[in-house]
């Protein structure tokens, strides 16, 4: 509706404005309605023993009613209505464009600076860290929690266990550009029997017990014809790939209402997708150092 | 009433069967919805409860029946059903109790068309049962106060024409020229409702339980909040405007304060709500120009909701001592005073810079409350403690006492509601836009402002399960004051004119 011209342009404003007229018209009218009759004498209807009076519109009601509309006609002088632009020049989207440009152009050289300095100088920043943790709340906390310590689904970041490397450059790497796990479903390869036996040989690697012991010899086997491709002869993982390490009783899909048992067959029937999205466009090279330091920073030195 | 007729077997009499089910069903359902509401309120303070009500259900049928029941009773499946419940159920059969006893002493004629008045009432009562099941079960349109899908939609419909007719026939059969003001509002609500119901409903159904919209995108939200906003000033301000221009006088015993003034403001109200509902949607994709009317609107209707306030309250003039000895007469008019400060919220959260703040928090929620529990319900819970004994042949309540602590339940239960929600909504438009001012980092992230919300869904829960008490306290009272009427007359006639 850019054209002022335009039908519709036109068709907006006159039925806005007629009708604010018409309500002014109607104030009027009503004000002369019975207007000779006295305020205290009741007029000549009765309705199962109700009666009314006529008393006038109350002088400040009356004026509050003028001032909101002649706040309307004055509003539509200053803001769009229709195709009228209004004398402001005023558009949401304009409105909204102006304090992101002020909102960047103030802070742009902070950012700025963090964005040269590496994620090392910066952990020892007390103030970065803690404009790392608010940048975190907004933007990670949704899947990975507020502490960080993440969920069904989504990587701890506290343990040192690290899917794609932990160092700050390889922390920089996943939010810049983002990450897909891929684990393909196994259940027409392997059938239910096999994804059994690969399942009993897993749990063993991780020290725990079989299920049933009588399958992991077999399940090693399968495990080695058909996982170790991508988590290792020994179960490590490898994090070139994001493939997880198998060993160290850390599980990204554990839904604490079954058995981990049934947890890895799950995982191993319909196969799983993780995805990190990238950020380097949403939140920019200073403020990924930033989160980074601060990611880097909430992991243990020793893991458990 | 009058009975200066004696009643005879030609002398034509009321139709208060009709308003008599209304009644009990506008009880019934209060306490049902509002029971829900309370329900939900805990499951926001306290979340594990969402899983409760199920775990109870799996546990005692779960094997017997094989469904997981915790998917019916969580926060998403229950809300609609409360607001569906207060809104249509216990409203609606209040707008239909009170439009009906109304509209025949007013018209001093008896109801026309029993048959379809009796068809409206069960029609009606159909409509919510199947609304108590279809919400919970998961079938929805996923439109606001429309939830229920296109069959249920078609039966609102007919039962809503069948409304219409039986109304305005008795309006048409009046002894007198005139129509009664309280008439003209029922009469408003009546139409526009239709109108909206049908417009925002128009949908491509897919199979008996799913159907999709006839509109897209922005302007199938615009539609939706004409409907949504216009079902708020029509089913819940004009009709209940319908109700108090008739109980109020009546109960104070006083004329209305000005005929002129209710010309005003119900041609103004029912004008330029038609253009508010735009203000849901400030800062959207709706072109700026719509929000802006909207806005516009939204301001200028103040002021004649202002004009209903004023000719109810106006109305005690030179009656103000009744307040002190009748709570009855407490009820409508801290309904009113409710009305009045909901109609000025109303329209300062309109304004585009307050609606930045308080949009999407529990703000909203704490102004459609003082709304719907200060004034919708205040206004019933009054208009029924008059109208119920009249019902049932007698002068007063069982129990005037209980009438007293039950206005002051309301009151006090209402109050903690909406201070609790101002608190936190204000609170959490608050915590959301602070930021650094060294760095622009936001501040605080979503999870903190719940967090600090706690305090006030306890609140909630308690102010609104006060005024749930007070609802079964009015039951007990009902329902005594309804057996002594049997025991003494169980023949009673009630006679027109």
């Amino acid at each position: 509706m850019d054209n002022l011209w335009s039908f519709w342009s036109l068709f907006v404003i006159i039925m806005t404005l007629g009708f604010m007229v018409a309500v002014w018209w109607l104030i009027e009218a009503a004000k002369k309605v019975n207007a000779q009759q006295p305020a205290n004498e009741l007029l000549d209807h009765e309705f199962d023993g109700i009666r009314e009076y006529n008393n006038p519109l109350p002088k400040w009601w009356l004026w509050m009613f003028y001032g909101t509309l002649v706040f309307g006609f004055g509003y539509f002088i200053f803001f769009p209505l229709g195709g009228w632009q209004g004398v402001l020049n005023w558009t949401s989207v304009g409105q909204l464009e102006k304090e992101q440009q002020a909102h960047e152009q103030r802070f742009m050289d902070t950012f700025d600076t963090y964005a040269r300095l590496s994620v090392e100088e910066l952990l020892n920043d007390s103030t970065a860290l803690a404009i790392g943790q608010r940048i975190y709340a907004q933007n990670c906390a949704l899947c990975h929690n507020n502490a960080g310590t993440g969920g069904y689904g989504f990587p701890n970041l506290t343990n040192n266990d690290w899917l794609y490397g932990g160092s700050p450059e390889q922390i920089v790497q996943t939010l810049t550009h983002g990450r897909q796990g891929v684990m393909p479903g196994f259940s027409s390869q392997l059938g239910e029997i096999g994804i059994a036996q690969v399942s009993n040989y897993v749990l063993t690697l991780s020290g725990h017990e079989a299920r049933n012991p009588d399958q992991v010899a077999e399940g090693q086997v399968l495990y080695q014809a058909v996982c170790a491709a991508c988590h290792g002869d020994e179960g490590k993982g490898n994090q070139a790939l994001g493939a997880p390490n198998l060993t160290n009783d850390i599980w990204l899909y554990a839904n604490p209402e079954v058995s981990l048992y049934d947890n890895i067959r799950v995982t191993l029937r319909h196969g799983r997708m993780g995805v990190m999205p990238a950020f380097d466009e949403l939140l920019g090279a200073g403020r990924i150092n930033l989160v980074a330091a601060y990611v880097y920073n909430l992991r243990q030195e020793d893991p458990q | 009433m009058s009975t200066s007729n004696p009643v005879g077997a030609e002398q034509p009499t009321y139709n208060y069967d009709v308003v008599r089910k209304f009644a009990i069903a506008t009880i019934v359902w209060g306490i049902v919805g509002m029971l829900v509401g309370v329900i939900i309120a805990a499951q926001m303070a306290w979340p594990q409860l969402n899983m409760t009500l199920g775990n109870l259900l799996n546990a005692l049928l779960g094997d017997l029946v094989g469904v997981d029941f915790r998917q019916y009773f969580h926060f998403g499946r229950l809300r609609p059903l409360h607001t569906n419940a207060v809104i249509f159920a216990f409203g609606g059969s209040a707008l239909m109790a009170t439009s009906f006893y109304v509209v025949q002493r007013t018209s001093q004629v008896r109801l026309a068309y029993t048959g379809l008045a009796n068809f409206v009432f069960w029609g009606w009562q159909a409509v919510i049962v199947l609304a108590a099941i279809t919400l919970p079960l998961g079938f929805t349109t996923a439109k606001e106060y429309a939830e229920l899908e296109w069959p249920i939609g078609i039966l609102i419909a007919i039962v809503w024409v069948a409304y219409l007719i039986v109304f305005v026939e008795t309006i048409r059969r009046r002894k007198m020229k005139h129509i009664y003001v309280g008439n003209w509002f029922f009469l408003a609500f009546i139409i526009v409702i239709a109108l909206l119901h049908v417009v925002n409903n128009l949908a491509i159904p897919v199979s008996l339980t799913k159907s999709y919209s006839i509109y897209a995108g922005t302007i199938d939200a615009m539609i939706q909040w004409w409907y949504g906003h216009n079902a708020v000033g029509f089913f819940l301000t004009a009709g209940f405007l319908g109700m108090m221009y008739y109980f109020v006088p009546k109960q104070a015993e006083r004329p209305i304060y000005s005929y002129r003034l209710s010309i005003v403001h119900f041609w103004a109200l029912i004008g330029i709500y038609m253009w508010a509902g735009g203000h849901h949607l400030h800062y959207t994709t709706l072109p700026d120009w719509a929000q802006n009317a909207s806005m516009v609107m939204s301001v200028i209707l103040l002021v004649p909701s202002w004009g209903g306030m004023i000719n109810g309250i106006m109305t005690l003039k030179g009656a103000w001592h009744k307040l002190r000895t009748d709570p009855i007469l407490r009820f409508l008019i801290v309904a009113l005073a409710f009305y009045g400060m909901s109609t000025f919220e109303g329209p300062m959260m309109s304004i585009k810079t307050v609606n930045a703040l308080s949009h999407n928090t529990d703000w909203t929620v704490g102004h459609v409350h003082s709304g719907a529990l200060g004034w919708v319900a205040m206004i019933t819970i009054g208009s029924l403690y008059h109208m119920m004994p009249r019902l049932w042949g007698q002068t007063q309540m069982y129990s005037t006492a209980w009438i007293y602590l039950h206005f002051w339940m309301a009151t006090i239960g209402t109050v903690l509601y909406i201070v609790a929600m101002w608190i936190n909504g204000i609170m959490q438009g608050l915590m959301w836009r602070a930021s650094n001012p060294t760095d622009g980092t936001l501040m605080y992230s979503f999870i903190q402002s719940i967090d600090n919300s706690y305090f006030g869904y306890v609140l909630r829960v308690i102010g609104g399960g006060i005024f749930f008490l007070g609802m079964v306290l009015m039951a007990v009272n009902m329902w005594i004051t309804v057996r002594q009427a049997k025991a003494q007359q169980p023949n009673f006639v009630a006679a027109t004119a």
